[in-house]
């Protein structure tokens, strides 16, 4: 407790202990708050409280093993998180994937951004007292996820992307499924944007909320939404192009308010240029093709060759037993996740387990920029605040 | 870019290391603070972006420990890392935080999960164990399932006294 000097007088401030157990905190993070009145003097953020030791449960798996933890880490963006840790192990293994599995993983990828921004705009409307815009993004959620579940036999942890290609060939009817979420969700879209962009009240407690300037959000290393709402049009998929988004055409949108209401415009937008890319990569899809690189002693061979070819039932019990060592090296590889830049960082020995593998998560490197967002605004900001970085704590503790 | 930072100063760089299309520059230990400051002020290199940083545990080798630092220039859209080697005993290096601000939780993280040392920290706590946490769990010498003498589950089955 310290005295501070205000225009009414010396005050004394208060500690308020928000978390871990708060609504709106989005999982389980603690923030310690010392107050004048209603005003934030400085904002402590206190986390760890969902470390699962993911990076070094990685160490003692084979790398192909690995992947399912990769989807654990952050569950609204579990293909993603496959996708950023096939991308590195390929890089360190040399390994090109195939058009078609690259195009089905761009398309997989942008179904997770909506899904992601769904669920951020839902909770994030329901922490600033909007009801109803959550049942309604829930409800698409599920639309997409149930495509999830037609690609890959799950919801959300799919383990879909693997290294080399994606598991599945795509289902009967996936081109219908996904054609009828195109068709329904740009008026859904709109119906949010109705709900929400002009309500006074949602302006109220955004617009100038939250406030970071664009060299401040550069120094503290935000990404994603969260910096372009800044004006600083950094998103990897344009400048460093994986898995040929530099084939698509999309924009990056950017705001230069730098709020909260900023933020909640950029992801808006997001959604649509993403339909626009899922739109892009359908077309490109083929019917027929592969969707896994050949690599013997690397990629599980098909089934039929392992029936009929030796060298293939070999390699596929070396595959699964032994795993595969890449040459000693390392790898870093960043794409545009919902959140931001999400790193994968995998280092090898030679053995068949990583002697590394390291996530840059952007909702923990986001999530250090709060206190700069909330010290000197009012503690019913602060909710706002923490939901307009869009933070998923699994991610943030690892 | 390697000769940028060569031109200003031949000590910086000890070793550039080119593997799967990603540059790796060693600096030495002393000089890491003041080659960061220099790639993010250096008006041809514009490294305005600390986008990660991470350790990588040699352990028996040594130098045991590897920081790695990814930077990005985003005016320049260029990306690059630089890394650091540290003996085991004496694993202390400069904080980045006055460069970067962003540095401050990255250095944390390691700092917990690894035990390394910075200087110039200004709040050097561990941030995803708790305070009273003994060890550093991404240490290789460390075991994966832990140091608590926990009984299996198999035996904690047999041992109870339901059955």
């Amino acid at each position: 407790m310290t005295t501070v000097e205000t225009a009414t007088g010396a005050t004394k401030t208060m500690v308020l202990n928000m978390g871990p157990q708060h609504p709106s905190t989005h999982g389980v993070l603690r923030i310690l708050l010392e107050l004048d009145g209603e005003t934030v003097v400085k904002a402590v953020p206190d986390l760890g409280y969902l470390h699962t030791g993911i990076e070094k449960s990685c160490e003692d798996k084979t790398y192909s093993q690995a992947i399912t933890l990769t989807d654990r880490m952050d569950y609204l963006n579990p293909l993603g998180n496959n996708l950023v840790y096939c991308l590195a192990v390929e890089k360190l293994l040399g390994l090109e994937v195939p058009k078609r599995a690259q195009y089905i993983r761009v398309m997989m990828v942008e179904l997770q951004r909506i899904s992601s921004h769904l669920v951020w705009l839902g909770t994030h409307a329901i922490d600033l007292g909007a009801m109803s815009v959550f049942l309604y993004c829930f409800r698409e959620r599920e639309e997409i996820l149930k495509i999830f579940e037609l690609f890959s036999g799950q919801r959300m942890m799919t383990s879909y992307i693997r290294i080399g290609g994606v598991a599945l060939q795509p289902p009967a009817g996936w081109r219908q499924a996904v054609e009828r979420f195109l068709k329904m969700m740009p008026s859904r879209v709109d119906e949010y944007e109705n709900l929400l962009t002009e309500n006074p009240i949602w302006m109220r407690r955004t617009q100038g909320i939250g406030y970071i300037s664009p060299e401040d959000a550069i120094a503290l290393s935000m990404t994603g939404p969260t910096l372009r709402a800044a004006g600083v049009a950094y998103d990897n998929r344009k400048v460093f192009p994986y898995s040929s988004y530099d084939e698509f055409q999309f924009n990056v949108p950017t705001r230069t308010d730098s709020d909260c209401y900023g933020r909640y415009m950029v992801r808006v937008a997001e959604m649509r240029e993403s339909l626009r890319i899922v739109r892009q990569a359908m077309e490109k899809i083929t019917d027929e093709g592969p969707i896994k690189t050949e690599a013997p002693g690397i990629i599980p061979p098909q089934r039929e060759k392992m029936k009929t070819e030796m060298e293939a039932l070999i390699y596929h019990f070396k595959i699964f037993t032994e795993g595969f060592s890449p040459a000693p090296g390392e790898a870093f590889v960043a794409i545009e996740s919902p959140r931001g830049e999400l790193g994968c960082f995998v280092a090898s020995d030679g053995s068949p387990k990583p002697l590394r593998v390291h996530f840059r998560s952007p909702s923990y490197i986001n999530l250090q920029a709060l206190p700069k967002l909330i010290e000197g605004q009012l503690i019913a900001d602060v909710v706002a605040c923490i939901g307009t970085i869009d933070i998923v704590l699994g991610e943030v503790d690892r | 870019m390697v000769e940028t930072l060569r031109s200003w100063n031949p000590q910086a760089v000890a070793e550039v290391i080119e593997y799967r299309g990603e540059t790796t520059i060693v600096v030495p230990r002393e000089l890491l603070r003041a080659a960061a400051e220099r790639c993010r002020s250096d008006a041809k290199l514009q490294f305005n972006l600390l986008t990660d940083a991470t350790c990588v545990d040699r352990s028996p080798v040594e130098p045991r420990f590897e920081l790695n630092y990814h930077l990005v220039s985003i005016p320049r859209r260029y990306r690059v890392r630089l890394r650091v080697r540290l003996n085991g005993n004496d694993a202390v290096v400069d904080s980045l935080f006055p460069v970067w601000p962003g540095a401050n939780w990255l250095e944390r993280e390691i700092f917990d999960l690894f035990g390394v040392r910075f200087s110039g920290h200004p709040d050097l706590r561990r941030i995803l164990l708790p305070e009273d946490w003994e060890g550093h769990p991404l240490r290789r010498d460390y075991p994966v399932e832990g140091f608590r003498d926990l009984p299996s589950t198999g035996e904690m089955f047999r041992k109870s006294s339901v059955l």
